[in-house]
């Protein structure tokens, strides 16, 4: 019997060699699908899948990577820089008021779905945001809640009073724009990402307000997960969630110049290990973040590792609530003078960083010398300690850790350096290291259980108040002071409507902040994107709004 | 023999609920929650707290846990809060790919591991026991991560012959009928689509394969040396059987019996592997897509794959059990 099995299995082990063997043989002879030509497709190694793609309903970057080269905004970003360029529009004007915003509108513009472009297209999209209906997609506009505040019928419970009023469509190519108030992060905000502009067509077609939810989650209509439909230079081809990949295709109706490469598919590879080794294969032509401990080897194989401008800000903040002893600015400033701020960008901060002496980056208006300065000074720092009674001072300092960001690729080691330097004018430190999606965020931004604690901030767009005015235009419990002073300040500069005014006022924030410590500002990193050596015309942005149009390959 | 499967079939049932709670209880006394990882980083307090309580996730932890049941009881696992996708479809999806690599791992594990642990015993003490011996101690050590990251190095980065992570080429343009990538690529008859797919499965189907492999290669030698000292070989041998019969029907028989408990085991086992496996090659299954909702605090997205993986465990045991009485008559008499 037992052979009889035997041989059966032999057989079967056959049948199963002589199978693979037919299909290695005859994938030599066919060849299909890839006859586009490799240097018209251009393949990027995302680090995470996008949540959907209707640009209203994100705020992450891996999800505005694809949305930014399918949409178009009324103002964009010029490359490389966080100044204003015309988009959809091609002027735009303030009322002397600051409450009414005239664009100008580019014409000719189609949207993917072949429908018009226009001011009643604008006023469309605006209406919709401001009217959207259910508490579920309401919280999922986090940047319209930022610059808008508020809903014609709030569902959340946190959103203010609306900024937005109404839309006019006075011709084909006039949109106003009406407001309740001036608000000073226009401009610059009209060119965010989430106030891209869909079709009124597909969004209507595809039932776009309806994100519904079911027990603890929700889900996406068509339009945010299928049928994106804007009108920049690339058009959604598909989600492919088998093999994880977006791919999109050239806009050959584009309005501007038409993109480089025919298809351009973001590859969604999790692991950055295998992002960088991918790259070295050639699977794929670049990737986001490299982490700067690569940058060398990067260069070494012939890869271009492009630095960009510097937009973020890596602070120490200070907790007044817990210690009595915080509340004591020769306590704070002595903190600052402890840090060796120069030695951190130099050792732990990725090459272009450089020491802060303030809360914005040096390419925002605001950005001032005229703040109080705490360079350096171990001796100043005992002394002043030693003045305010603090010698014997303990704080409990918070580092999150399994975390990398923009401003701090690896906070562990920055909190180390950090702790030796408080160490060595005399404060106890106890570190309490926690993972950052493991209860880090809460404990320091909502709870405020630590002293100290690390975090940071990316700008949006060259706006000061999207600095400081979020960090410390009003009482937080990630801070734990109360100074209407600098509350009051940052109002008033956030109301100012001319550029001129509005630098003078976030200026004086700045050096008001400065006076005051409410936390130490410590550096300012440029985070990097490569690209294989056969890759040409992308120019990084500090606002990470890299478009893929122009680049080529070959 | 079918009384005994349908009895430990229906013993699924009460494992799964307990499991079901510990699952719920334990993913929400972590710290952290998915509502900051949804927002992401410009995500204030009230923003996270406004939230919760859109989730339910304020509510006392019994209520949501007698919600979920009730949801999962009429079929509905929810929607990933990751991608809004619902749960069962992402699972759906990314079946197959686990099933594929698993299977290609298990096979390369079984096929060489077994011939080469009872070589290894057949010559016992001489150089190919040793170098066997020394070689599955190290497979058994090194971390899959590890040996994952050293292969793709060797084979893709500085040889450049194998594809370092993915399923299939991106630029292939391949169709999918039923999300087994090789097979698919047999069915619609493009060929080097499937050529493509066996070219990225080998590499992670040996890393996902090295510890079952090793730990099977010892279990099939120390269980043949084990089975050569029993006196019914001795029996057999002075009855002047040959050594081909002593050896297939006697020793390797009997010795295959805690081989195929480690295999079942071992599979159990993959899946975890597979988490490991699936994020250095950037596999699209469902270890991957469990370790990204690890990341995000994706609670529907884990409940059901740890349900899921549980199920898969329990289903391998009775397959084990069932082996059993293929294997040794014994047990069916039993």
């Amino acid at each position: 019997m037992l052979p009889k099995r035997v041989a059966r299995l032999r057989r079967v082990a056959l049948i199963g060699l002589a199978g693979a063997l037919t299909v290695s043989m005859a994938a030599c002879g066919s060849k299909r699908g890839s006859g586009e030509g490799v240097n018209d497709t251009l393949v990027f190694g995302a680090a995470g899948a996008p949540k959907n793609f209707d640009p209203i309903f994100n705020d992450d970057g891996e999800s505005f990577r694809p949305i930014r080269q399918m949409y178009d905004t009324l103002v964009r970003y010029k490359a490389g820089t966080t100044e204003l360029e015309p988009d959809l529009a091609t002027a735009w004007t303030p009322s002397p008021d600051g409450k009414s915003w005239t664009f100008t509108l580019r014409q000719g513009v189609k949207f993917h779905d072949g429908t018009p472009f226009n001011a009643a297209a604008v006023c469309f999209n605006f209406d919709r945001w401001y009217n959207m209906k259910g508490a579920a997609a309401q919280s999922q506009m986090i940047y319209y809640g930022d610059v808008f505040e508020g809903f014609a019928k709030n569902e959340g419970d946190a959103t203010g009073s609306p900024v937005y009023k109404s839309c006019e469509a006075k011709d084909d190519t006039t949109a106003v724009i009406n407001l309740n108030k001036a608000k000073g992060a226009l401009p610059d905000a009209f060119g965010l990402t989430s106030l891209s502009i869909s079709s009124p067509d597909a969004l209507k077609k595809y039932d776009a307000d309806n994100v519904t939810q079911s027990g603890d989650s929700f889900s996406y209509p068509a339009y945010a997960t299928e049928h994106p439909t804007g009108t920049g230079p690339f058009k959604f081809d598909s989600f492919d969630k088998t093999n994880n990949t977006v791919t999109l295709v050239r806009n050959d109706d584009y309005w501007g110049d038409k993109a480089k490469v025919g298809k351009l598919i973001f590859k969604i590879i999790p692991d950055e290990n295998a992002r960088k080794q991918e790259l070295a294969a050639g699977t794929i032509d670049g990737y986001d973040f490299p982490s700067p401990a690569d940058y060398n080897s990067l260069k070494q194989a012939g890869d271009q590792v492009l630095i960009r401008p510097a937009f973020n800000i890596l602070y120490l903040a200070i907790n007044q609530k817990n210690n009595p002893k915080l509340t004591d600015v020769r306590v704070r400033q002595a903190i600052e003078y402890a840090i060796n701020k120069q030695q951190l960008a130099k050792n732990k901060l990725p090459e272009g960083a450089y020491a802060q002496d303030q809360f914005l980056p040096n390419n925002v208006a605001g950005h001032t010398n005229s703040v109080a300065k705490f360079d350096y000074d171990p001796g100043k720092a005992k002394q002043l300690l030693a003045d305010a009674g603090a010698t014997d001072l303990t704080l409990n300092f918070y580092v999150p850790t399994e975390v990398t960001r923009p401003y701090m690729p690896s906070p562990v080691d920055i909190g180390a350096a950090i702790t030796d330097d408080l160490k060595a004018v005399g404060i106890k430190v106890n570190v309490v290291q926690e993972p950052w999606n493991g209860g880090y965020k809460d404990d320091v931004q909502k709870t405020g259980k630590q002293d100290l604690h690390l975090l940071g901030w990316t700008g949006d767009y060259a706006d000061a108040g999207n600095f400081i005015g979020t960090f410390f235009g009003r009482q937080k419990s990630e801070f734990g002071f109360n100074n209407p002073q600098i509350f009051s300040a940052l109002s008033t500069a956030d109301a100012q409507v001319t550029p001129d005014a509005k630098k003078s006022a976030y200026e004086q924030a700045s050096v008001l902040i400065s006076q005051y410590v409410p936390a130490v500002p410590l550096t300012s990193s440029p985070p990097a994107i490569v690209v294989a050596k056969n890759v040409h015309g992308l120019v990084p942005s500090p606002l990470t709004d890299e478009r893929f149009a122009t680049v080529s390959k070959g | 023999m079918l009384r005994f499967i349908i009895r430990r079939l229906l013993q699924v049932i009460p494992t799964l609920l307990v499991l079901s709670i510990l699952v719920f209880a334990w993913l929400r006394l972590l710290p952290g929650g998915p509502a900051g990882a949804l927002l992401g980083d410009k995500a204030t307090p009230a923003k996270i707290a406004d939230m919760n309580r859109i989730l339910g996730l304020d509510q006392p932890i019994f209520v949501q846990y007698f919600k979920f049941l009730g949801r999962v009881l009429t079929g509905d696992f929810g929607s990933s809060l990751a991608s809004g996708d619902s749960v069962l479809a992402e699972i759906g999806r990314r079946f197959p790919a686990t099933i594929e690599l698993s299977v290609c791992a298990l096979v390369l594990a079984v096929a060489f591991g077994i011939p080469l642990g009872y070589l290894a015993a057949r010559y016992h003490g001489r150089f190919l026991d040793n170098a066997t011996v020394m070689t599955t101690l190290v497979g058994v050590a090194v971390p899959v991560f590890f040996l994952g990251v050293l292969l793709k190095y060797v084979f893709a980065q500085k040889l450049g012959i194998l594809p370092p992570s993915g399923r299939q080429d991106v630029t292939i343009d391949a169709t999918h009928l039923t999300g087994f990538f090789v097979l698919d690529g047999v069915l619609t008859g493009e060929f080097d689509a499937s050529w493509d797919a066996i070219k990225h499965l080998i590499l992670p189907a040996i890393a996902l394969g090295s510890i079952p492999f090793a730990v099977i290669v010892r279990i099939t030698r120390a269980s043949v040396l084990d089975v050569q000292q029993e006196d019914f070989v001795r029996t057999a041998e002075s009855k002047g059987l040959t050594t081909t019969v002593i050896r297939q029907r006697h020793i390797l028989r009997n010795a295959l019996l805690p081989v195929s408990t480690t295999i079942g085991l071992q599979t159990g086992l993959l899946l975890a592997g597979a988490v490991l496996t699936e994020t250095v090659f950037n596999w699209q299954g469902l270890g991957s897509l469990m370790s990204e909702g690890i990341a995000r605090r994706d609670y529907p997205r884990l409940q059901a794959l740890l349900l899921l993986a549980a199920l898969v465990y329990v289903i391998v045991n009775l397959l084990v059990d069932i082996s059993y009485a293929i294997i040794d008559p014994r047990m069916r008499v039993r």
